[in-house]
């Protein structure tokens, strides 16, 4: 049981379930205020966070070979990216 | 942060599973990633209609499922890393939590679905509704999909000693729940917290 907590695929778990939370608290307003629009970018961004982690060290993305990982972290970048544009240019 | 270090220098770098399940893995982020492009854009042209129809959602459904996928997910880590130290009924014991989970993710879809049913939300109410079934559903196809390798996968780990094409059957179905996963973890963000 030991051994199990001190896995990096636990520690990455614990981490997006924390990651998970905090996302829920600033879609219900949390710490941003009548600033939704922020609370939202930070959403977007705290999932693409969650994504990578999941890309790296789920599917093991992280010692894969590097245009495979690269190409993982290509699409994270640009579909964030465009979400948040067309999203702050329709709030 | 500590979980965010690279890999360690000298490590060979390794192809989890088939080359073809990665094609097929990117095939298939594609089409979510025009999906949720889409979506958001259509949110952007009428935002007052989308928001007033998030507002009916049960939000605890989407994070109870975010919770269930992401365990899921650790639960098949755990178990490909058992696998890989021949403790193969330890694998099977995760692949079998990491199904469970999966399990309950699909209950608490059909509770939802039957919730939004029985008070007239449906795929013809309005534009976000269209999207919340058509985007919640290929997701729950995948889901369905998904537990199938699960279930293989853990009958898979019964060879002992596993052989190079047992890992890589593990890999490859492992690498296919985890894409499901990560698509989750977007369209919660998208469909229950954009505001």
């Amino acid at each position: 049981m030991r051994s199990l907590f001190s896995l990096r695929v636990t520690l990455v778990w614990i981490f997006l379930m924390l990651a998970t939370a905090l996302s829920w608290g600033f879609g219900h307003g949390l710490g941003f205020g009548s600033h939704y629009r922020y609370a939202t970018v930070a959403v977007v961004i705290i999932a693409f966070i969650k994504v990578r982690f999941v890309f790296l060290d789920f599917m093991e993305l992280r010692t894969a070979p590097l245009p495979l990982r690269l190409t993982f972290e290509t699409w994270t970048v640009f579909v964030s990216g465009a979400l948040i544009v067309l999203y702050w240019q329709g709030a | 942060m500590a979980v965010a270090e690279d890999a360690p220098p000298g490590v060979r770098p390794h192809l989890p599973g088939e080359a073809g399940i990665w094609v097929f893995i990117l095939g298939d982020m594609l089409i979510f990633a025009s999906l949720f492009i889409v979506f958001v854009y259509y949110r952007g042209q009428d935002v007052a209609l989308y928001a007033d129809a998030q507002r009916t959602l049960n939000q605890h459904y989407g994070a109870l499922n975010t919770f269930l996928m992401l365990t899921s997910s650790w639960c098949v880590a755990l178990a490909l890393n058992a696998a890989r130290a021949q403790r193969n009924y330890s694998s099977r014991r995760f692949f079998m939590l990491g199904m469970l989970c999966g399990v309950g993710f699909v209950g608490v879809k059909f509770f939802e679905y039957r919730e939004k049913i029985r008070a007239g939300f449906t795929l013809t109410t309005n534009d976000f509704y269209m999207y919340y079934y058509m985007l919640t559903g290929l997701h729950l196809m995948h889901v369905l999909l998904g537990l199938g390798v699960l279930a293989y996968l853990r009958q898979v780990a019964h060879a002992a000693p596993l052989s190079v094409q047992n890992f890589t059957a593990l890999e490859s179905g492992a690498s296919f729940w985890h894409m499901v996963d990560m698509l989750w973890i977007v369209l919660f963000a998208l469909l229950y917290l954009l505001r």
